[in-house]
Formats: C-alpha cells, sequence, structure tokens
C-alpha cells in the first residue's frame, strides 16, 4: 500500500494509461492526468481577491433588512406580543411573529418541531419570536426594542438530567418525545445490545472503566448566518443562501410557506466555513421569506456574531459511562457504554446523533459484545445539531482514553494493544454489518509511530512532556438518506456546447472543503482535458439536479461517482465520434492532454474539440446526467440504518506536548496525523482538510466550551468562545494514507471529518505520559488540568 | 445625530461620503462604497477578517469608526489585484492557504503588511503577524506556506517593481 507523505510527492505524469480501465475506457487507477495532482480550489482566485460573493455582499434595489427579536428567558409562556409601536416607527414594512408561520419543519422528517418563530412558548434563551422589515438596518434594530413580548416563566431544564424526569404536558418542551419514555424530556432513546456483554467482563483479564463530560461547542466559523430572500414580480421566492443543504431548506421552505417547490428557487451564496452548522434549514430562512413575501422586496438578514453562536448547532453536551472488557493477552472483549446527549432545544439531526454516538463506536476496532444506552434530551439551551465529526467524536475520546488505560494495565504499548485490535479490510462489523472496504490504518498507525519516533518517546519522555496516540474511523456518506425515496442520493449533469466547455450542474455545496474541484477533477480526469474547461455550476435549485448536499462527508465519494459517470457517457459518445473520423471501429481510445489517442495505434490521434464537433452533429450540445445510489447494506434490526456506509475512512494521530506544572496550561508540540482517504484526489486539498480538522481538534480538546449561566449562553463570541490562534496550534504533519477504495470515485473515500475524533484523545493521553492524570472532562483546561495533578498528588501522599 | 462629510482616498480613489457618526470603517467600505471583499465576521475585533491598511498599517475596520478616517488613504484587498494578481493572492490560492476563503482578504491584507516590513520573515515571525487572525478552515499551516511563497516571490520582484504596501 502506497503512503503519500504530507508533501503531497505523488508520482503522476502525463502518460498514456496502461493501467486498470472502466467500462468506458476511462482510467480506474493511476496513471492519472489530474487525480493526484495539487489542484488550487476552482473558486481560490474569487476569494483571495475579494470577488467571490456571500451572501451579505449582495445588494438589490429596494432591499429591506431584517432584524430578528429574541427571546430574553430560556423556558416561557407567551402570554402576548405588541407589536403595535414598532408598526409605527417610520421606515418599518413589516413585522412577523409566529403567529405569521404555523406549520413546523425540521431537517429529519421525524423531528418537524422548529417554526419560524416562537408561537406559544420560547424553549431557550435566544429563540427568535418576532422579526421586523425595515429600510435600513438601523430602523429595524431600533423598531424590535419596541414590540413588547410578555412571557410567564415556566420550570426550566438546564441539566441533562432534568430532562429525564416525568413532568406534566405543559412542560414538555415538545409535543412529541420518545415513545418509551412518554411524559419526559427525551427525544430519542436508544438501547442496543448485542453478544454476551456480561459474560465479557466477566471473563476479562483487564476491566476499564470512567465517566466521561464534555461540554457543547460551536462551529466557529468565520461568516455569520446571513440570507436574502426575495419574492419576485413573477411570485417565485429567490432565496439566497449559504447553506450546505440547498435541498433540505428547499423542501422546508415549501412546507413553512406552503408553496409548490418549483415556485421557489434556492441559491446556495459562497459559504463562508460550514462544519455542519449551515445544514439544517433555518428559522432566518423562513423568516426572511415572510417578510419578502409580505413586502414583496428582498429582505436580508444578516446575523451578528452573538445571534450566530445562539443558532447554534454545535456539537451535543455529552455525559456518559464507558466500560471496555480486555482479554489478557489485549483483544477487546466488549464495550458497554450509556451516555446521555443534550440536545438543547430543537431535534435538529439529534435522532441520528442518538443512533451515531453508541453505533459508530463499533470501529476502527472490532467489538466482539456490545451495549449501549444512548439518550438524546430536549433542554433549554441552545439547539445541538451536526457539527464535523457528528455523533463519533465524544465518544471516541472515551473509547480512546479507555484503550490507553487498557494499555498501561495489561502493559502493553498502546499502539500495539491498538494493532491487535484493528478491523481487518474486506470485513463486515460483528452486528451492524458495517462493511470495510478499504482500511489502511495499520499502515497509518505504523508511519505515524515511526515518524514521531514513538518507541524512543512513549512512557520516556521527562516529566511534564508527553506523547498520545488516538485512532478513529468515519463514514464516506450515509448510505440511508434522510428523507426515504426512490431517488438517487447524488446526481450530477453535464453539458458540453460548440465552446468546448464543460458545464457540470450539481447541487453539491461547495462550502471551501472543495467539492467543485473534486467534481471537476472527475471530469476532467475522465475526459482527459484541463480543468480551465469545466465550469461546475452547484448553487442554484432550478438548474442542479438533487444532490443531499455537503454532510456527513458524502459528497466526494457521491457526487464525485456521479460525476464520473455523467463524464463517461460523454466520454463513450466522443470516442464514437473519433472512431468514426478515424476510422477505427471497436477501439479504445485513451482521453489524454486534450487528445482522443488510439490505444493500439498511439499515431492515431483526434483532437479534443474536433471529436467534440463530429458528436455534436445532428444533437447539437452534448449532455448526461451521472448518478450514485449506495448499495443495499447492513443488517436488518430496527435501527440498523444508522451508521451505515458505503465506504469508511481511518485515521490515527500521534501527538507530542507539553503541560506546564505550574499553570496547567498545554503546549502542543506536533501533530502526526496519518488518514487512509482511500485515494487523495487532490492532495492538497485532503492536507487541508486534515489541518483543518486538527486545528479544529485542538480547540474542543484544550479550549473551547459553550458556557451557560441560568440557561443563558455567556461567551457567545470569539474573546471568550476560545479558538486555537497560530501561536497554539503546532506543527501538523499529515501523512496521507491511499488505500484505494474499489467502491469510491477512482479510490476515494472521506477525509473532511475523520481526521477531527483522534486528536482530542490524542491530547489526553499525551496528557496522561506527561503527567500521570488522566482527563475525564473535555476541555482539558488548565484548571481542570491543575485539580487532577493535585488530587493525583494528594492520592499519592 | 446628522451624517457627516468623510473625505478619504480608497484604492488610490478620491472619495466624499456622508457617514453616520457611528458607522465604522467596515460598514462604509461595504455598504456605501460596495468594496465587499473586506469581510465582517465579528464586528468586535477578534478575528481579523475585516483587515484593511490605513496609511499603510494594518487595521481592523470593524473597530475603526469611519470618520477617524478623515484624510487619510485606506487600501482594501480590491487594491492588491490591479493590472496583476498580488503575489501574496496567488500564493494564497496556490498553497491552499485559503478555503472557504472569509478569513483570506484578512490574512492577506495583514500578510502584507507584515512582507513590506519584513521581506524575509521567519515562521515564528509570520506567527506573531497573524496571531490576531482567525482561521477556522485551515489549521494555519497552508497559509503560512503562503505567505512564505509569496515573501520569495517578491523578494525575486523587488528589483523591477516591486509591490508595496502602499500609502
Ligand atoms: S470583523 Fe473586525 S475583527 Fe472581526
Ligand atoms: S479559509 Fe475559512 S476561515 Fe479561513
Amino acid at each position: 500500500m502506497p503512503i503519500v507523505s504530507g508533501s503531497g510527492q505523488t508520482r503522476n505524469n502525463h502518460q498514456l494509461n496502461k493501467g486498470v480501465w472502466t467500462e468506458s475506457g476511462a482510467p480506474a487507477e493511476a496513471p492519472f492526468n489530474v487525480i493526484g495532482k495539487r489542484v488550487p480550489l476552482k473558486d481560490a482566485y474569487r476569494k483571495v481577491t475579494g470577488e467571490g460573493v456571500y451572501a451579505d455582499d449582495m445588494k438589490f434595489p429596494g432591499m429591506l433588512h431584517c432584524r430578528i427579536l429574541r427571546a430574553t428567558t430560556p423556558h416561557a409562556k407567551i402570554i402576548s406580543i405588541d407589536t403595535s409601536r414598532a408598526e409605527a416607527l417610520p421606515g418599518v414594512r413589516a413585522v412577523v411573529t409566529g403567529r405569521d408561520a404555523e406549520n413546523r419543519f425540521g431537517v429529519l422528517p421525524v423531528s418537524q418541531d422548529e417554526v419560524a418563530m416562537a408561537r406559544d412558548k420560547v424553549i431557550y434563551n435566544g429563540e427568535p419570536v418576532a422579526a421586523v422589515a425595515a429600510d435600513t438596518e438601523e430602523i429595524a434594530a431600533e423598531a424590535i426594542w419596541l414590540i413588547d413580548v410578555k412571557y410567564e416563566p415556566l420550570q426550566e431544564f438546564l441539566k441533562p438530567r432534568d430532562s429525564l424526569k416525568e413532568v406534566a404536558p405543559e412542560l414538555q418542551l415538545h409535543e412529541k418525545v420518545e415513545k418509551k419514555h412518554p411524559n419526559t424530556n427525551i427525544h430519542k432513546a436508544v438501547d442496543q445490545e448485542f453478544g454476551d456483554v456480561e459474560a465479557a467482563f466477566k471473563e476479562a483479564g483487564a476491566i476499564v472503566s470512567a465517566e466521561f463530560k464534555f461540554d457543547g461547542i460551536s462551529h466557529g466559523f468565520t461568516e455569520p448566518h446571513a440570507v436574502i430572500a426575495h419574492w419576485d414580480a413573477d411570485d417565485r421566492l429567490q432565496l439566497y443562501t449559504p447553506q450546505q443543504v440547498p435541498h433540505y431548506t428547499h423542501r422546508a421552505l415549501a412546507k413553512v410557506l406552503e408553496l409548490p417547490m418549483h415556485q421557489i428557487q434556492v441559491i446556495r451564496t459562497m459559504v463562508g466555513g460550514g462544519f455542519g452548522g449551515k445544514s439544517d434549514p433555518f428559522q432566518h430562512e423562513m423568516i426572511a421569506a415572510l417578510l419578502s413575501m409580505r413586502t414583496r422586496r428582498p429582505v436580508k438578514v444578516t446575523m451578528d456574531r452573538e445571534e450566530t453562536f445562539l443558532t447554534g448547532r454545535g456539537r451535543h453536551p455529552t455525559e456518559g459511562k464507558l466500560a471496555m472488557a480486555f482479554s489478557k493477552d489485549g483483544k477487546l472483549l466488549a464495550l458497554d457504554s450509556d451516555v446521555i446527549i443534550d440536545g438543547g432545544a430543537y431535534g435538529s439531526f439529534g435522532v441520528v446523533s442518538a443512533y451515531y454516538n453508541g453505533v459508530l463506536s463499533n470501529g476502527p476496532y472490532r467489538i466482539p459484545a456490545f451495549r449501549y444506552h444512548g439518550k438524546r434530551i430536549y433542554s433549554n439551551r441552545i439547539p445541538s445539531g451536526a457539527m464535523r465529526g457528528h455523533g463519533s467524536v465524544n465518544p471516541r475520546y472515551c473509547t480512546e482514553t479507555l484503550v490507553d488505560m487498557a494499555a498501561v494495565e495489561l502493559g502493553i504499548d498502546p499502539c500495539e494493544l491498538r494493532m491487535r485490535n484493528f478491523l481487518e479490510s474486506n470485513t463486515l462489523t460483528p452486528f451492524h454489518k458495517f462493511r470495510i472496504t478499504s482500511n489502511g490504518i495499520r499502515e497509518g498507525l505504523a508511519e505515524a509511530m515511526k515518524r514521531s519516533d514513538w518507541k524512543n518517546k512513549w512512557g520516556k519522555l521527562p516529566y511534564g512532556h508527553g506523547i498520545g496516540v488516538g485512532c478513529a474511523w468515519y463514514i464516506s456518506g450515509s448510505a440511508l438518506p434522510i428523507h426515504w425515496n426512490k431517488l438517487p442520493q447524488s446526481t450530477v449533469h453535464l453539458k458540453i456546447d460548440l465552446d468546448g466547455g464543460i458545464a457540470v450542474h450539481s447541487l453539491a455545496a461547495d462550502i471551501g472543503q472543495g467539492s467543485d474541484t473534486v467534481l471537476a477533477q472527475c471530469v476532467a480526469e475522465v475526459l482527459g482535458v484541463d480543468m480551465d474547461r469545466i465550469h461546475v455550476k452547484s448553487t442554484t435549485t432550478d438548474t442542479a439536479p438533487i444532490d443531499l448536499g455537503s454532510y456527513s462527508s458524502r459528497v466526494t465519494f457521491m457526487a464525485g461517482n456521479a460525476a464520473r459517470a455523467a463524464a463517461e457517457e460523454i466520454r463513450h459518445k466522443l470516442a464514437d465520434a473519433a472512431a468514426r473520423l478515424t476510422g477505427q471501429r471497436g477501439e479504445y481510445f485513451d482521453f489524454v492532454n486534450e487528445e482522443l489517442v488510439c490505444r493500439s495505434k498511439p499515431d492515431v490521434r483526434v483532437g479534443f474539440m474536433e471529436a467534440l464537433h463530429e458528436a455534436q452533429a445532428d444533437v447539437g450540445a452534448l449532455i448526461a446526467s451521472g448518478s450514485y445510489q449506495s448499495p443495499p447494506l447492513g443488517s436488518t434490526f430496527k435501527g440498523s440504518n444508522a451508521g451505515l456506509s458505503p465506504s469508511y475512512s481511518f485515521s490515527a494521530f500521534i501527538c507530542e506536548l507539553k503541560v506546564d506544572l505550574e499553570t496547567g496550561f498545554v503546549q502542543p508540540l506536533k501533530v502526526w496525523a496519518a488518514h487512509d482517504c482511500g485515494k487523495a484526489l487532490n492532495p492538497l486539498s485532503v492536507e487541508g482538510q486534515i489541518e483543518g480538522s486538527v486545528h479544529m481538534g485542538l480547540g474542543q480538546a484544550l479550549t473551547e466550551q459553550l458556557r451557560y449561566r441560568n440557561g443563558q449562553l455567556l461567551n457567545a463570541n470569539f474573546l471568550d468562545y476560545k479558538i486555537p490562534t497560530p501561536f497554539d496550534t503546532p506543527e501538523i504533519e499529515v501523512i496521507i494514507v491511499e488505500s484505494h477504495d474499489p467502491e469510491g470515485p477512482f479510490g476515494a473515500k472521506e477525509c473532511g471529518e475523520g481526521a477531527l475524533a483522534p486528536v482530542i484523545p490524542a491530547i489526553g493521553n499525551a496528557i496522561y505520559d506527561a503527567v500521570g492524570v488522566r482527563m475525564f472532562e473535555v476541555p482539558m483546561t488548565p484548571d481542570r488540568i491543575l485539580k487532577a495533578i493535585e488530587k493525583k498528588q494528594r492520592e499519592g501522599k | 445625530m446628522a451624517k457627516q462629510l468623510l473625505k478619504l482616498k480608497v484604492n488610490g480613489r478620491d472619495f466624499e461620503v456622508a457617514v453616520e457618526p457611528y458607522h465604522t470603517l467596515a460598514q462604509v467600505l461595504r455598504n456605501e462604497l460596495n468594496l465587499t471583499g473586506t469581510k465582517v465576521g465579528c464586528d468586535m475585533g477578534t478575528c481579523g477578517c475585516c483587515t484593511v491598511h490605513i496609511d499603510g498599517k494594518a487595521k481592523l475596520s470593524c473597530l475603526t469608526l469611519a470618520l477617524e478616517c478623515q484624510g487619510t488613504s485606506v487600501h482594501t484587498i480590491e487594491s492588491l489585484n490591479e493590472y496583476q494578481m498580488h503575489p501574496l493572492q496567488k500564493a494564497f490560492a496556490e498553497c491552499g492557504g485559503s478555503q472557504c476563503g472569509y478569513c483570506t482578504p484578512g490574512f492577506i491584507m495583514k500578510s502584507a503588511e507584515l512582507l513590506a516590513k519584513n521581506p524575509d520573515p521567519t515562521r515564528e515571525e509570520i506567527k506573531a503577524a497573524l496571531a490576531g487572525n482567525l482561521c477556522r478552515c485551515t489549521g494555519f499551516m497552508k497559509i503560512y506556506d503562503a505567505v512564505e511563497q509569496a515573501a520569495s516571490e517578491l523578494r525575486q520582484k523587488t528589483s523591477d517593481k516591486p509591490f508595496p504596501v502602499r500609502s
């Protein structure tokens, strides 16, 4: 298995393909033309010049500005809302409240529990209550303070355990709660048990267990939420929004506004970072639409940073008790976990989160006996949702810490213990039947150990200086779509006309991760043309075929395969045309450097444009459609769909750090990040995704936490919510492991999310190596570390 | 409060704009002058997205009242792409120093100030210069690469036509 270094040395030169071909004759394996090249992002030049257009950069004639009035209390009945004074303010064009939109929405069909604005009660401090559209932002801002809302406080649910209790119906935050636990605020409970867990713990040579606690964290994307709605003269709604999933917003708008979907066009603007935080259909999108329909004018909402924090959807605050059993020789026997995740005010992606917090612990190790009790609760805190590494990050910290504890107890090197338990390639997990195709985790860990000089460091560094390891896996797209229907999960359309430009239509959202570029590469590779020919049109629902968007690390795998399939259809047509022109019938043509080259007679060549024009005879523009649908996978028990993916990425990280014994401050020195992404279609982007994941994981590990007092978020700004600065970020050495997935496009798997989870336990385990304390609370802030050190010293005496 | 007349030079062109005394430079650049390359990520001095040059010095335009800029010369990200793309812009694109791109104009303007003062910065000096800029996407590594690549290109260029931080 090849390992490509972080410096991105790949061995691709322009040569005829002498490898494995797909049915159309396109290369399935290297050597490639553009696959595997370090390609700058398609839209990079627009970004570096400031030409790129984000939602707040847009202006329309007659545009109104909207401000949103938000709840100032975590849980209360709304007794009355008086908007008359606001409406009377000169310059105010419209005021809307919850009364103006009855229909509930939400990203999951099973949790339709959001309203555009609170109706009878508010359920978190910051929930939208009313909104104003006015000639200027200042007038709108003044007007919302003229709206008089009378509240009657209700009992607040601010501690997860309170939400487990039985309550009177009016204290249920949402009508629909978990069937198994009626009259509570439990949103979803998942209970799974497979194999003989009790027996495994009985016969174990080592049992490790601990209670863990995680604060909530926020995506912290740099672009605040913004949206523009325009109910135009044709009675159509145009919604300009930085969405990761324009399709779900499209559906939700239709439901809330009671319009047919075709009367709405969702237009994705440039997205200034998402990380899961722009993947729900949002209240502000509904609000802007309502106001625009009311006024027939374009309406813009731009949130400030505090509102962006309050809109939430970050990683769930989590509490859990986990235990693992190992045999004497270090075989993992069982995992038992019991977890509560705090979903905050809404359902959001929470049903999925409730499953993922358990089932995604069935890798990267083989777990022969598995028990999971997970509860996602509603509370009066800001809504939690999907954030990079959705549902897998916190439980991963727990299991990786326990594996490390077991290694110490069994006297086995932690890396070695992991090696003994990794899943193999081409296997199924025992119960959920997650299908592992390619798996490069062993090679990754071995390489990280070598480069970090693990053998000479672990357990051998001076006090206060340590090294630790963490491993993980993640899905390359969820195999089961949120909306159950027969449509493909990704569809890509291609159009080539006589100008030779290739338009790629897709609704996969480029959110900075480079999905446009990957789609362009897939098409350019199959057609053997320069990247400059490819124009990716991935913004508007009128022209783009449905794609389920940018979440669950699905785009490269699914949309990439769809793009490739569409390009192969065109390739057939061009090859036929070349055959006609050259009289070489029944021959394969290689598509290289803008030429079609006869495979058996390389001096017979046709230029790309010549072949194109021949192929266009009588039909005009060449068009093709390609799509991707996951194969049937998995087991048959209820809930077995969660966690299924056509492919999984694997990662093995090692971190070296120092702990200041006086302050408890952690200085990470270096991270070696080995990630198996199948095939790195664009190593530059793969490295960028991994480095970004490491940085984000570092933040959750050490400094980031959403802090509350009486249900109010205390640190809704970048001063008090601490994201690592350049000084806090160590050198990151990316090790790309290429395991060549059999079904991914050109062998690729995901790389945007899986690389976050291993950072946090690698740091926790390195802290143990440095100062001998286990950190069971994340983030591992200096005060928590000092406390742990002091406790250890007290107990040592 | 009445609007007041602000006279300033932006990207080499003279402007006279009526601004509210409480408007920030960022607001005036974006809303009045349509220079939307300058981004506002926090509006409180904590992210660096809004960095521009005022009389050659990198400043946070969200923390600068527009009227403070009376008679000054302001340069924004748009000024770096006149006639040809600035080496920093090219390098940020080529090295992967920009993912979602929202932080990028701020990083480039801050880096431009650094390179004007220090044409051959070490990685530690680059980190120190950029410590006030937040990037949530890249983990900074490729941003450092970009600054280094641009620095070396600029050093080779100084003989012919340099790219100064114009004031
Ligand atoms: S917008 Fe000025 S520092 Fe964030
Ligand atoms: S590129 Fe997205 S914040 Fe820096």
